[in-house]
This record gives C-alpha cells, structure tokens and sequence, in this order.
C-alpha cells in the first residue's frame, strides 16, 4: 500500500472507532469496550510472550491484580475510578518484575508452569479470609458505573455512561498501543526480540538479558494490569471466580490466534476473544465450547502465523498487484 | 623486550586452563596480542580454539589463569559487558536472530554503543529518535562496506550461509571493537569468496584499526594475512612465531598429519 492510502485507511478506522458507541446498542457499545480492555491485556502478554519468548500461562493473575487495585481503590479508599487504572498498572509492574527475577532460572516449559502456578492460585488468594476486610472474599466488590463527566455535558455532548466507558477505555488503549509501539521499534524492542531468537549472542552483542527480560515481564504485567483495572470499571464488579486459570489460557489463545510479535495482532485476538464465544453460543447451546474449539482450529489452520500474520500477507499481495 | 611487548599487548592470555568432567580443553595456554594485529589461531578439530573465545566473551568460565584486556582482567566482568569493553565476536555456527531482518541485526551489534531505556523509549524522547538514527546510520555504512545492501530488507534465516556469514561481520563491527574475534570465518565459503573475505579483514585491520584473533581451518588464509600465529593441541599451545615459522613447526606438522589420518 501506498503512503498515502495507508494514511486513508487508519484515517477511516479512527473515525470508526470514534462513531462506533453512537451506531450500535449499548450492550455492543459494552461489548467494544471489552474488546479495547483485551486488547491491551493480549499487547502486555505479546510483549513478554510473543516479543521476549516468555511463555506465560498466569497472565490472568494480573489482570485480577490490576481489577482489585482498582476495586479496593475506588471502592474501600474512594479513590476516582480514572485514577485506579494507573495505579494498578504501577501495582502490576512491580508485581511483574519481582515475579520475573526467579523466573529468570526457568526456561520454556518450566516457566510456563510456574506461571502456571501463579495463574491457578490466584483465585483462592483472593479468597483469603485474612484479605476479606479489603478483597470482599467470596462475594467480591461492586463498583459503582462511572458518569459521563461534567464538561462533557457543558460542552452539549451528550452520551451515557457505557459510551463514555467505551472512550475511556478508547483512550487509555491509545496511549498504551502508543506507548508499546514505541517501546518495541527502537534500541529496547530489538532487545527483546534477540534475547528470544538468540540468548547467546543477544549477550555477546551486550544486552543485560536478565535485567530485560524480569523489565519485559514488569512491562508486561503493568499491561496487564491496566487492561483489570479498566475491565473492573466495565463490568463494575470483581470476584475471585472472574478470574481463574482459564482467563490465562485465553489471553494466550488470543495472541497466538492474533498474532505473535505483532502489534496489531493483539486487536485481532480480543475481537476473537471477545466474539467468537458469543458466536459459537449462538449456534449451538449445547456445546459451545466445542464450536469455539472448531473456530479455533480453523484460525489456526487457516492463518498460521495469527490474523496479523494474514492481513500482513494480503497486503503484500494487494500492494504487488497495485504495482503492476 | 618480553618487558616491552608485554606493556603494550592489548590482549593478554594467561595461563589459562578449561576442563569439562575429564576433558580438558585448554591446559596453561599464554599468548600476548599486540593492538593492530591480526593473529591467528589454528589447530585441529577439538584443540579448544572455540573454547578459548568463549573464555573471551566471558560464555565459560576458565579454570585457572588469567584474561587481561588492555588493564583489566576479564574475569570477573558479566558477560553482557564485553562489547562495551571493545571485544566483538562472531560464531562458529551462526547465531543470528533469525527472525529479524540484516539491518535489525546489525543494528543491535550497536546496543552496546546506544543508551537509551524501557522509559525513554516508551516516550520516544528526542534522544532517542538521535540513537536510533546514528545507530541506523552506521548499520547502513556497514551494510554498504559488506556488500550486503540489496539484501538489507530481509529476513536473515531466508539468506544463504555465506551472506548470512557477512551479516554476522557486520553485527560484530556495529559495536565498534578494539580486538574482533572471528571464529572460522571462511567456513563454507567458495574459493573466490575466501580471496574476498581475507582482502576484507585486511581492510578491517588497516582502514578501522581493529585487532583481529581469528581462529581458521582454511590454511591459506591464515598464513597470508596474519602477523603472528598460534599453534593449539588438545589444548595445549604447541607452537607460536610468524605464519612460516608455525607452518614448518615440528609438532604442528606432527598434528596435522595425525588429525589427517
Ligand atoms: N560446553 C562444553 N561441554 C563439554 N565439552 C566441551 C564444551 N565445549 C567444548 N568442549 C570440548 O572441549 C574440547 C575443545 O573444543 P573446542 O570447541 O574449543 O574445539 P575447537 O578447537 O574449536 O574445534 P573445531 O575446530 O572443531 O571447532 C573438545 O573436546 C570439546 O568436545
Ligand atoms: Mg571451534
């Protein structure tokens, strides 16, 4: 594709994701805001995962982490709902990092379960009767629905509060895809991306392996983190059954099928992540696990190296052809 | 005079001994390396020449002996502080990264020499827009000076061993060394392509006045660019002097013939 129609495409996607909440019911409205919160958890995971070659099967660890911060922040200190997001990224990349140092001895299989570990605990840590006092145990925290803000309305936008979620949620997502583009095209990126391809010369070549990798997994974590923290918000409510081993293995399934390594593919796998199982509902109540596992097999059949992998190819194609 | 030379080597290895179990890959092994020379370092398959770079890059640990790097003993530095220090290397077999393009792999040569983080980059502070393309400035040059140009857009593990031998140069030089380390460099390269990677080395010496230890099966080669040439067997150094003093040595001759039969 040319410059310019590149330019034109992500000029037309922005407007679509700004008109978005004003065409669709609220419920979808609700839906997209999910996507963007799963967006950024699949850029946290892909960065340690996809990027680093990290595996992580506990990422969901983190995003409970992050969906707690911001529940017992805003529910047990008053804190407002924006200020939680980065608090619980903070609260995540130090969680991350120091779970990162002894990970640093394990490799491969053995990290993935370790995280593992991490991922299937989780749940009944949060239960923990000595934390009930902040965490709720089993019942968990109701969150109150954040109003649309004042100037909002002064200004003679009127909109209600899911689509005011829908661009908070919009917003924080820019400016981690920015923040994460950013970070993964210089000096630190190609880092990151040696240490996975070739730890033994990425050392020769003086990366500090060790200090990028346990910062790779902060990193990741923070993501994480944020994407709870704004997904708490959303559904405006945490329990510790929200969040067990299966929301790990999910946000894997979504990066793969989205594309490893790849920016982009971290959108894709959230609209899968999100959709699909509502699709594969909707075709058979029965068993709609199965039909999702058939939708994944297809993907990954079809389109092995993800989504991202796919439209990349298609527009190689459509470029040559362009071109001739 | 063994005074003199000493002060003025820019490597100095020491004594040094390597064991693995009951193998013992390098045993009392000292050679001096004056700056701006190109030595050689031959021996058969097994004589612990890859072993003695690894010591080097700091990948093994010696056993006994010392590393001395202009004033430093190398011995206690992470490994991860070699290329700043001025030691650049290249592998025996390839250890690219595979999945990124010739550019990107000569670019993280140079991370030695970059200094920005996680957070400026992140932020993409001014700085580091003026790393990344000094950085991409000097891939290019190098790039250009390895005829690797038309192939700098692609992804590494898709190019054949010798370009992919090239780009591995190229890495090494990003990080601007002092003492290059090649490790059979001429491995799976045709006869014309030796001829061209001995001008080439050469030219490293003379036109960027680095200090080359290059470890070479291929006989030709070594003996014609090199000033000084050791000699190793089962780990032990048997010979050292100028490429026709080694080359007429007894014991090498006497282990040559016996790696041949
Ligand atoms: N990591 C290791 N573990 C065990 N033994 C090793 C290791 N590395 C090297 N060796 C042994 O040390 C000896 C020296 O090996 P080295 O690779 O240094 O030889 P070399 O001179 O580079 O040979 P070649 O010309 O075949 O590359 C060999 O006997 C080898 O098997
Ligand atoms: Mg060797």
């Amino acid at each position: 594709m040319t410059r310019r129609a590149s330019i034109g495409v992500a000029v037309l996607l922005v407007i679509a994701c700004l008109l978005l909440p004003f065409v669709v019911s609220n419920y979808r409205t609700f839906q997209f805001t999910l996507v963007l919160v799963y967006a950024i958890a699949l850029l946290g995971l892909n960065i340690l995962t996809g990027y680093n070659g990290q595996i992580s099967l506990g990422h969901g660890a983190f995003y409970a982490i992050g969906a707690y911060t911001a529940a017992v922040l805003m529910d047990r200190l008053g804190a407002p709902y924006w200020a939680t997001v980065p608090a619980a990224g903070a609260v995540c990349l130090v969680a991350g990092f120091l779970f990162g140092l002894p990970a640093l001895r394990l490799e491969g299989l053995y990290l993935a379960l370790a995280t593992f570990a991490l991922g299937v605990s989780m749940p009944q840590l949060l239960k923990y009767h000595h934390l009930e006092k902040w965490t709720g145990g089993v019942q968990g925290i109701v969150i109150a629905k954040p109003e649309p803000p004042a100037f909002l309305h002064e200004a003679g936008l009127r909109m209600n509060s899911d689509q005011w979620l829908y661009f908070f949620a919009l917003t924080v997502a820019a400016v981690m895809f920015v923040l994460g583009w950013n970070l993964l095209r210089g000096r630190v990126g190609r880092a990151l991306i040696a240490i996975r391809d070739q730890h033994i010369a990425a050392e020769a070549m003086g990366i500090n392996s060790a200090l990028y990798k346990s910062l790779a997994f902060g990193v990741s974590a923070m993501y994480t983190g944020v994407a709870g923290a704004l997904g708490a918000i959303a559904v405006q409510y945490v329990a510790p059954d929200s969040f067990t081993i299966f929301l790990s293995l999910v946000f894997l399934v979504g990066i793969v099928v989205g594309g490893l390594a790849s920016i982009s593919g971290a959108l894709y796998g959230a609209l899968f992540i999100q959709f699909v199982p509502n699709v594969a509902d909707e075709i058979s109540k029965a068993a709609p696990w199965a039909i999702f596992g058939l939708f994944l097999i297809g993907f990954v059949y079809l389109m092995p190296t993800g989504v991202a992998g796919a439209v990349r190819m298609l527009l190689v194609r459509f470029t040559r052809k362009g071109a001739k | 005079m063994a005074e003199s030379t000493a002060a003025r080597a820019l490597l100095r290895v020491h004594n040094v001994g390597v064991r693995f179990g009951g193998i013992v890959a390098l045993d009392d092994v000292s050679f001096d390396v004056a700056p701006n020379c190109i030595v050689g370092l031959i021996g058969p398959n097994g004589a612990g020449k890859t072993t003695l770079f690894n010591c080097l890059s700091r990948l093994y640990q010696c056993d006994c002996g010392d590393i001395v790097f202009g004033e430093r003993s190398l011995l206690r530095v992470p490994r991860h502080r070699i290329a700043a220090l001025g030691i650049g290397r290249t592998f025996q077999n390839l250890a690219l990264f595979g999945t990124m393009t010739v550019l990107d792999n000569v670019m993280i040569g140079h991370h030695s020499r970059m200094r920005s983080g996680f957070l400026s980059n992140a932020l993409r502070l001014p700085s580091v827009g003026r790393d990344e393309s000094a950085a991409t400035g000097k891939a290019e040059a190098l790039i250009e000076f390895l005829g690797l140009k038309a192939v700098a857009g692609r992804r590494v593990s898709d190019l054949p061993i010798g370009t992919q031998k090239r780009v591995e140069l190229a890495r090494a030089l990003a990080s601007d060394p002092t003492l290059l380390l090649l490790d059979e460099p001429a491995s799976g390269l045709n006869h014309e392509e030796v001829g061209i990677l001995g001008a080439v080395i050469r030219e490293i010496r003379d036109r960027l006045g680095v200090t080359i230890l290059l470890v070479e099966h291929h006989m030709n080669l070594v003996m014609s660019i090199s000033d000084l040439v050791v000699a190793l067997d089962f780990g032990r150094k048997i010979a050292q002097g100028t490429p026709d003093e080694v080359r007429a040595h007894p014991e090498v001759v006497q282990a040559y013939l016996g790696s041949a039969c």
